[in-house]
């Protein structure tokens, strides 16, 4: 009964949908006022039916009903019920519907805070995201309908993925997907402003909060995958460049380039035609990364499914989402152009220079995980692109990003002056060099240029955001904390989030040139030095969980004659799926992580393999992950951004007359 | 200072920014000194134990293709790092391990794609983009108007925009 | 026209997109079709003074398959019915990997030997020799010892009869003097 409700929720919802779209744009095209206003309400139905629908998954799943088959194929009567309940999103079929729920809550968002944009304009926005919408709901009931029926109905559950059964795998996607499907407001945003043909620098206002919270959750989205990944399977990394990885990573890019980019169009009015664009290419690259994880077009261990059948609708679901935008941009760009000039040295140009550098970035990440595709396409022969060249490609890029960063926010647009900056800078730069270098002999017993090279930098940027401030609070009238509560959150936003990087960039650099990684053949009780503490081997003995069993090994640390810690590192095996995990024992620090797993078992003695890491600052990376998701929710939050709208509402902008009149 | 200065000064704070370029080392891979694989001795001398693991950090796990020979448990896994060994014991140098790899299987056991013809736009494509995104910049800033184009200020209209320009920049700096 | 540049790379990754889907992308292609069988040089299974060598497996001058397997592999369980049913058809070789020579020939025994011979490499240094990367693989080789073509996995009939056979066939038709 619930999954026949389920499917039908589904099924009504896409007709919502399509009322939605239908009304809105066709109501747009002929400025029909009531057929317009059909947008909000429809938008209020589909959530509804979206929530109920995903309501009755959820309770298949918490009700172990393994008469349908996702439910059989992903959940198990052991699994814990946390799992069970977060099961939902562990397959293809229901991480679509989790797809449709957010995306059905986005539009909404957008229905009930856009009151004061042009009538015609929002039934544009909210008729698009209504198509993307369709788009979803055609494919989920058509292709992979999570409601489909088992019989047989089997005694019980495949049981979940056992990497998937973890906290950190449980909130990754739900913080991904929203930022994917973010991307898709400014998306609508910027086609709608390009059938009107008109764009101006409200609309970046307008925009710009949209795509910071959609960029905060990616951000958050990848460094929870990285923090999974590094816990869950034991080999200590953090980051493989795996297709799945980088498709979540380049519309992360884009949606960074996005926002430098809707700053310069909202200040000045500039780069109008490139911002849509970026806003097209991060949508685009969301469906990218839809189609890469579920159509088998390149193996990666984040699969979800292999299914070609799959992978022709999504491709043809993109070419006429992506395809008909750029149509629609090739034809419309020229009206909505710039012709704003600003000066060689000016904050424009180093924001092109930041744009230019994201999206090498971006189209680098992009050659190498479709070029196996391309050589073997064309019988060239097969070759692998693995962190080598990756790594190769982005690490400088991020370098000159990170100088960037601190020369940006101090630049003034138009035209700056060079000679003043260099010299109010000057103490800055050779401080964060001298100090960087002096850290870095001191701390480590080997000098390398690049650990100086990137230490220095994050030093800068955190030094010249200090300036920042100070330079603000400078221009105060009354006391340093009036002063510092005067500056605009999305100041605060912005260095924050560039401290934020710095820090992630600080703790991936530390980390992949001080880690040390070694591996034992230990006997219960055997001791090794290894990385300045002692590690001590006591054994494994056998423990159980809630659905698997397990070889736990005791691995005792300690420095000189402190201990330190216990790790645990477990083998687990799951019994219904027959898999075995490997669990990592880690001691988590500020400083460094600990983190010990276990081998094989070698001998009749009782030894083990063991691998032992010492991981230097390998936390800050999903700490700078944080800030910079911080900042951005400071920046989104931006008093600015919400007296625009009331401002917008009441006064007699020429853009919202004449949309109401018929010229847009 | 003459108008000359500026764009010199500007030319060395970018100089300044970009010097990280220099510095750059190829393949920021873990640096793992002394690691050993129990299912080999170890090696006496430290150089080849530090060549050992690296080698097996460029080798992709042809079973469980998404795991290098390094911490791969397949048992084909485990028999290309016997071979690994043997080789490194019998003198042989890093690239003649890897030739007889790729021999075998191809350039897909490399994580590394090599360079040649059919990967010089992988390897220098992104530069190659990189220097027509400076192009685009230089073509912008360098896109001057033509004279005429715009009626001049009068002073009053000058005066005025110069201070709604002050005030401007005062007020919104992010 | 540069605003058409956007939309003329999106149409070629979405070409490329679809040329990629389907096929298995985690197979690997062998470096040595078109080129000679690696050397080869191992005991036979049932016979361990004798040896098997490339000269073995060209000794008819005519194209020949070289099927690697092992009785603990269950898709060479699968395929095994093929090979001996086509075993009149086409002249098979065998190479038994990482086995127990009792277990392998036992096996045998149980299910038919359509082999012509059999190398036993215990080890799997020959199988790496040949780029194997799991089993059951197997080969067309041709008269003069050349690598025609490999196939990864089991074969079925109808990989038999749609991808072997033809290429089987096809160097037949050259080896044959017009």
């Amino acid at each position: 009964m619930i999954p026949e409700l389920g499917n039908f929720a589904l099924v009504l919802a896409l007709g919502l949908a399509l009322i939605q779209s239908g009304f809105c744009l066709a109501g747009a095209a002929m400025r029909r006022t009531d057929w317009m206003a059909v947008g909000t309400p429809a938008t209020w139905g589909m959530l509804g039916c979206a929530a109920l629908a995903y309501a009755c998954l959820t309770y298949s799943f918490v009700a172990n009903d393994f008469s349908v088959l996702f439910v059989a194929e992903h959940s198990n009567s052991g699994l814990p019920l946390f799992y069970r309940v977060a099961g939902v999103w562990g397959g293809h079929e229901g991480s679509l519907l989790l797809w449709i729920l957010l995306l059905a809550g986005w539009t909404l968002a957008v229905a009930a805070w856009s009151g004061s944009l042009p009538l015609v304009y929002r039934a544009r926005v909210l008729g698009i995201l209504g198509l993307v919408s369709v788009g979803f709901l055609a494919f989920t009931i058509l292709t992979s309908n999570p409601f489909d029926r088992l019989f047989p109905v089997p005694a019980d559950g495949q049981d979940l993925n056992p990497l998937l059964q973890d906290p950190g795998m449980v909130i990754h996607p739900p913080m991904l997907y929203v930022g994917y499907v973010g991307m898709s407001v400014v998306f609508a945003l910027s086609i709608a402003a390009l059938m009107g043909g008109r764009l101006d620098a409200a609309w970046a206002r307008w925009s710009r909060p949209w795509t910071l919270v959609a960029w905060l959750f990616l951000a958050l989205g990848i460094a929870l995958g990285s923090w999974w990944a590094y816990k869950e399977l034991g080999w200590g990394g953090w980051w493989f460049w795996d297709p799945v990885e980088n498709a979540s990573l380049m519309p992360w890019l884009v949606a960074t380039a996005l926002i430098h980019s809707l700053a310069a169009t909202e200040k000045r009015g500039t780069f109008k035609a490139w911002t849509v664009l970026l806003a097209i290419a991060g949508f685009s690259l969301s469906l990218l990364g839809t189609f890469l994880v579920r159509s088998g077009a390149l193996t990666s261990v984040h699969a979800f499914a292999n299914d070609p059948a799959r992978g022709i609708f999504l491709l043809g679901f993109m070419v006429i989402v992506v395809g008909g935008s750029l149509a629609l941009y090739t034809m419309r760009a020229r009206q909505i152009r710039s012709d704003v000039t600003f000066a060689l040295f000016s904050r424009e140009t180093l924001l092109l220079a930041n744009n230019v550098l994201l999206m090498v970035a971006c189209a680098a990440v992009l050659i190498g995980t479709l070029y196996p595709l391309l050589l073997d396409a064309f019988g060239m022969g097969r070759i692998s692109i693995g962190p080598p060249y990756f790594n190769a490609i982005i690490a400088p890029l991020a370098l000159f990003l990170a100088a960037l960063m601190g020369l940006g926010p101090l630049t003034a647009w138009r035209q700056a002056d060079a000679v003043a900056l260099a010299r109010r800078l000057r103490f800055a730069a050779l401080g964060s060099v001298a100090l960087a270098a002096v850290v870095v002999v001191l701390l480590s017993d080997t000098a390398r240029l690049i650990v100086i090279v990137t230490v220095a930098l994050a030093l800068w940027i955190v030094l010249t955001s200090v300036m920042g401030i100070h330079g603000r609070v400078r221009l105060r009238q009354g006391s340093l904390l009036q002063g510092l509560r005067g500056i605009p959150r999305g100041f605060y936003g912005m260095h924050l989030a560039h401290v934020g990087f710095a820090v992630s960039m600080l703790g991936i650099g530390v980390v992949t040139t001080h880690e040390v990684e070694t591996f034992h053949r230990l006997s219960p009780g055997e001791t090794v030095e290894t990385a300045g503490y002692t590690w001590r081997f006591d054994g494994v003995s056998n423990v159980q969980g809630p659905n698997y069993s397990a070889v736990e090994g005791r691995v005792v640390v300690s420095r000189g004659d402190s201990p330190v810690t216990v790790l645990r590192p477990q083998k687990r095996h799951y019994p219904v799926r027959d898999e075995i995990m490997t669990q990592a024992g880690i001691n988590a620090g500020f400083g460094r992580d600990l983190f010990a797993t276990l081998g094989e078992r070698v001998g009749e003695d009782g030894a083990w393999v063991v691998r032992l890491h010492y991981k230097p600052l390998v936390r800050w990376i999903w700490l700078g992950a944080i800030f910079m998701a911080v900042g951005g929710a400071l920046a989104a939050s931006d008093r600015r951004y919400r007296l625009e709208l009331r401002q917008r509402a009441h006064a007699d902008i020429p853009s919202n007359a004449a949309a109401a009149g018929g010229g847009a | 200072m003459s108008r000359l200065m500026q764009p010199v000064l500007m030319l060395l704070l970018l100089l300044m920014a970009l010097s990280p370029a220099w510095a750059q080392e190829p393949g920021l891979g873990a640096d793992t000194p002394t690691p050993q694989t129990a299912d080999v001795p170890a090696f006496e001398d430290q150089d080849r134990q530090q060549r050992y693991v690296g080698l097996l950090r460029k080798l992709r796990c042809l079973v469980c293709q998404n795991e290098s020979l390094a911490e791969s448990n397949a048992g084909l896994a485990r028999d290309l790092r016997r071979i690994v060994h043997t080789r490194l014991e019998a003198g042989q140098s890093d690239e003649q391990i890897l030739a007889f790899m790729t021999e075998r299987y191809g350039d897909f056991v490399l994580y590394r794609p090599p360079v040649r013809p059919s990967t010089y736009a992988l390897w220098f494509g992104p530069a190659v983009l990189l220097l027509i995104g400076i192009g685009v910049i230089a073509r912008m800033v360098f896109r001057r108007q033509a004279p005429g184009d715009r009626p001049p200020l009068s002073e009053a209209d000058r005066r005025r925009a110069a201070a709604l320009l002050d005030e401007n920049e005062g007020r919104s700096d992010s | 026209m540069k605003f058409a540049i956007p939309l003329a790379v999106f149409i070629a990754v979405a070409a490329l997109l679809y040329m990629g889907l389907g096929g298995d992308k985690s197979r690997v292609p062998s470096p040595f079709i078109g080129k000679p069988l690696p050397t080869v040089d191992l005991p036979e299974l049932h016979d361990p003074e004798r040896r098997f060598t490339n000269a073995r497996v060209s000794e008819r001058d005519e194209v020949v398959l070289l099927n690697v397997w092992a009785s603990w592999c269950p898709p060479c369980r699968e395929e095994h019915p093929v090979f001996v049913e086509i075993a009149d058809d086409v002249p098979l070789y065998g190479i038994n990997y990482k086995d127990a020579r009792d277990d392998a020939i036992d096996w045998l025994e149980r299910l038919g030997d359509p082999y012509v011979a059999i190398g036993y490499d215990e080890d799997g240094l020959a199988g790496i020799e040949l780029g194997l990367y799991g089993v059951p693989e197997t080969y067309v080789v041709d008269g003069e010892g050349k690598i025609r073509y490999k196939h990864v996995g089991a074969v079925t009939r109808t990989v038999y009869e749609q991808t072997l056979l033809p290429i089987i066939e096809q160097v037949r038709r050259e080896a044959t003097p017009q």
